[in-house]
C-alpha cells in the first residue's frame, strides 16, 4: 500500500463528504480537514498544508463553479499543490482550465460518478498525489467520438493511447491495457508527439500538451 | 354604392334599433343611479352608487363595442383598460378611474342616454316609419273605411278613395329608396362616432402591446427559472444521494464475500447506470457550463455530443442569461434535427458578434427539405427569439443544404 496522504476534502453536501471521507480512510488516507465551502477550503490548504487537495465543482455560496475558482487560485498560488476536482458534469472547459495550471502535472479532473468506482477512485487520487494527470474517461470517450484536427491525423490506435495517456495511465499501464509490448507503446506516444507538433522536452510535460492539445480540440 | 347600401340595411337597422333599446335602459338606470345618488349623498351611501354611475360606462362601452360590429363587421374592438398590475377590488378601481378610457366611456355612455338614442329613434322613424305608413295606406284604407269612409295616413294626409291610397303607396315606395343610402351613411357616422370614444386611442395600443410583450417574457423567464429549479433540485438531491448509495455499494463490495460480492456488482452496475442517466438529464435541463463560461464552451459541448461531426467557429463574448440560453438549445435543437433527419456528414456551427447583434448560423450538408412549419421544435426555438426580439430562419432548399441562422440584437454583458 502506498504511503498515507493528508488531504483536504471540500464537498458542501454531508452525505458525500461524509462518504468520501469514509473511502479515502478505507484505502489508509487521513482526511485532514473535510469543508463544505470555498473559503473555508482555502484557509484550510493554508493551515494544513495536505498533499492532496479534492474539491467539488460546485460549492456554496454562488453554487456555480466556487470549487474549481478555489482550486485554480490554490494552484496558482502553489503549482506543485496536487489537485483532483471532481465534478457533477462532463465537461472539457473545466478539466482544460485545471491542465492549464502549474505544469498540468498533479490535476486531474474526474466525474462524482466515478467515485463509486472505489478502487479506481484510490488509484486515482494516488495517480494526482504522485503528479500525475487524470482525465475522466467520460470526457475522452467524448472526445473520441469527433473527428477534428489536429487529432484527424491521428491513427486509431495513436488516438487509444492519448486517451489512455489522459487517464493517467504509464506506458506499462497502457501496454497492459492494449496488449502489447511498453516499447510499442513508447512508439506510439512518440508518434502522438510528433503529430501534434510538441518538441522534445521533459517527457511527463509533454505528455500533458498532448492530453491538453485533445481537450481544446 | 347602391348595392353596398341596400346589402347594409338589415345590419344597419338592427344597429339602430338595438341601440334604442339599450339608450332606453340606459337612460332609465343612469336616472336612477343619478337621482338616488344625488339624494343619498349626504349619507354617504349616495357616494358608491355614483362611483357605480361612473362606472357603469364600463359594461356598456364592452357592450357597444360588440354592436358595432353590426354596423362595421370584421375584427373586434380591442378593450382599451389595461390589466390591474395586482388583485384586489382597490386597485381594480384606482386604476379604471385614472384611465382616460374610462371617461370616455362615461361620455359615451350619457350621450347615448340622452342624446344619440332618441336621435337614433327618430332616423328609424324617418327613413323607415313614414315610407312603411305611406305604403301600408290602402290596408289603412280598407280597415277605417268601414267605420268613416276616409283614413288619414301618417297622421298628415287625410285620404278617401284607392287610388289616392296607391298613390301613396307609390309615394312610399320613391321615398322609402331616397331614405336608404341617407339611413346607412347616418349609421356609419354614428359608428364611427362610438368608435372614437371606445376604441384604445394610439398610446393606449401601444401600451398594450407593451404589456404583452413584457408579460411574454415574463413568461419565458419563468420558465427559465423554473429549468434552474429543477436542475439544481436533482443537483442537489437525487444525483447527490445516488452517489452516495454507489460509494456505499462500492465500500461493501470490498468487504464481502465473494457470493454476495457479484449481487453487489450488479446492483452497483445498476446504480451507475441510473446515475449516468440522471447526469444527461440534468444536462440537458440546463447545462452548467452554459452559466459558468458562457456560449463558445457551451456550444463546443454541444458540439462533443453531437452524433455528426460538428466545426465550430464561434468567437463570442458574454451576454444575458436569456440571450446565451435562447441560442445555445437553438444550436442544440439543430444539432439534433441534423443528427435526426438530414443524413448529414458534417455540421458547421458559426458564431459572431458584430453591430450589436449575436449572429449564429449552424450549417449541414444533409438532404434539406426541413420544413419549420412541421414540427414544434423550430417554431418553439423561433417563439423564444422573438421575445427577445431576435430572428430565427431556416434555409432548406430539397437536396440540401440547410441553414439554419439566428439573430439577436443584444449589448454584451
Amino acid at each position: 500500500m502506498p504511503a498515507a496522504l493528508k488531504i483536504v476534502l471540500a464537498e458542501d453536501s454531508v452525505l458525500l463528504r461524509e462518504g468520501l471521507v469514509g473511502v479515502l480512510t478505507r484505502f489508509g488516507h487521513e482526511v485532514v480537514a473535510a469543508v463544505g465551502d470555498a473559503e473555508s477550503l482555502t484557509s484550510a490548504v493554508e493551515s494544513c498544508a495536505p498533499d492532496l487537495v479534492v474539491t467539488d465543482v460546485r460549492m456554496p455560496p454562488g453554487l456555480t463553479d466556487e470549487g474549481l475558482r478555489a482550486a485554480l487560485d490554490l494552484r496558482a498560488a502553489n503549482p506543485s499543490l496536487p489537485v483532483l476536482v471532481l465534478s457533477q458534469y462532463v465537461q472539457r472547459a473545466y478539466a482544460a482550465e485545471l491542465l492549464d495550471t502549474g505544469d498540468g502535472t498533479g490535476v486531474g479532473y474526474l466525474l462524482k460518478d466515478r467515485i463509486g468506482q472505489v478502487e479506481q477512485f484510490a488509484q486515482a487520487v494516488e495517480r494526482v498525489a504522485a503528479g500525475g494527470t487524470v482525465v475522466d474517461p467520460e470526457v475522452v470517450r467524448q472526445l473520441l467520438r469527433r473527428r477534428r484536427d489536429p487529432l484527424a491525423a491521428l491513427t486509431p490506435r495513436e488516438r487509444e493511447v492519448l486517451a489512455l495517456v489522459a487517464e493517467g495511465k504509464s506506458n506499462g499501464a497502457i501496454a497492459r491495457a492494449l496488449v502489447v509490448t511498453e516499447a510499442a507503446v513508447g512508439k506510439h506516444i512518440g508518434n502522438i508527439l510528433g503529430k501534434l507538433d510538441l518538441p522534445p522536452a521533459q517527457d511527463t510535460h509533454r505528455r500533458v500538451l498532448a492530453v491538453l492539445a485533445y481537450l481544446r480540440g | 354604392m347602391i348595392r353596398t347600401v341596400v346589402r347594409d340595411v338589415p345590419r344597419t337597422v338592427a344597429y339602430l334599433l338595438s341601440g334604442v333599446l339599450v339608450g332606453v335602459v340606459l337612460m332609465v338606470v343612469l336616472l336612477v343611479l343619478g337621482t338616488v345618488g344625488l339624494v343619498l349623498t349626504p349619507l354617504l351611501v349616495g357616494l358608491p352608487l355614483l362611483a357605480l354611475a361612473v362606472l357603469s360606462g364600463g359594461p356598456v362601452g364592452a357592450l357597444e363595442r360588440r354592436r358595432l360590429l353590426l354596423a362595421a363587421p370584421g375584427p373586434a374592438l380591442p378593450d382599451p383598460h389595461a390589466t390591474p398590475a395586482e388583485p384586489g377590488l382597490a386597485a381594480w378601481a384606482r386604476l379604471r378611474l385614472t384611465e382616460r378610457a374610462t371617461w370616455r366611456e362615461l361620455a359615451y355612455t350619457g350621450l347615448l342616454g340622452f342624446v344619440l338614442w332618441p336621435l337614433d329613434a327618430a332616423v328609424l322613424f324617418g327613413a323607415l316609419g313614414m315610407p312603411g305608413a305611406l305604403i301600408g295606406a290602402p290596408a289603412q284604407l280598407a280597415m277605417t273605411s268601414a267605420a268613416s269612409g276616409d283614413a288619414r295616413i301618417a297622421k298628415l294626409w287625410l285620404i278617401d278613395s284607392y287610388d289616392q291610397a296607391l298613390l301613396c303607396t307609390v309615394l312610399g315606395v320613391i321615398v322609402l329608396l331616397a331614405l336608404l343610402t341617407p339611413l346607412v351613411l347616418y349609421a356609419r357616422a354614428r359608428a364611427a362616432l362610438a368608435r372614437l370614444l371606445l376604441a384604445p386611442n394610439e398610446a393606449e395600443a401601444e401600451r398594450r402591446l407593451a404589456e404583452v410583450t413584457r408579460s411574454r417574457a415574463r413568461l419565458v423567464a419563468a420558465f427559465e427559472a423554473e429549468r434552474r429549479r429543477i436542475e439544481r433540485d436533482l443537483h442537489d438531491g437525487a444525483q447527490q444521494r445516488l452517489v452516495a448509495l454507489s460509494m456505499t455499494l462500492g465500500l461493501a463490495r470490498l468487504d464481502a464475500p465473494p457470493e454476495l460480492a457479484d449481487r453487489l456488482a450488479a446492483a452497483h452496475r445498476e446504480a451507475d447506470r441510473v446515475l449516468g442517466e440522471l447526469r444527461e438529464l440534468i444536462h440537458g435541463v440546463h447545462p452548467q457550463v452554459l452559466a459558468d463560461y458562457g456560449l463558445p464552451d457551451a456550444l463546443a459541448d454541444a458540439a462533443d455530443r453531437s452524433a455528426v461531426p460538428v466545426e465550430l467557429d464561434v468567437d463570442l463574448p458574454r451576454f444575458a442569461e436569456s440571450v446565451e440560453s435562447a441560442a445555445y438549445f437553438a444550436v442544440r435543437e439543430a444539432l439534433a434535427n441534423i443528427g435526426r433527419h438530414s443524413g448529414a456528414e458534417r455540421a458547421w456551427v458559426g458564431g459572431r458578434y458584430t453591430g450589436g447583434r449575436l449572429r449564429v448560423e449552424v450549417r449541414d450538408d444533409g438532404t434539406g427539405g426541413a420544413d419549420p412549419a412541421r414540427g414544434t421544435g423550430l417554431t418553439g426555438l423561433a417563439d423564444r427569439l422573438a421575445v427577445l426580439d431576435g430572428t430565427l430562419s431556416v434555409h432548406s432548399p430539397a437536396g440540401g443544404p440547410t441553414v439554419l441562422s439566428l439573430e439577436i440584437p443584444c449589448p454584451q454583458r
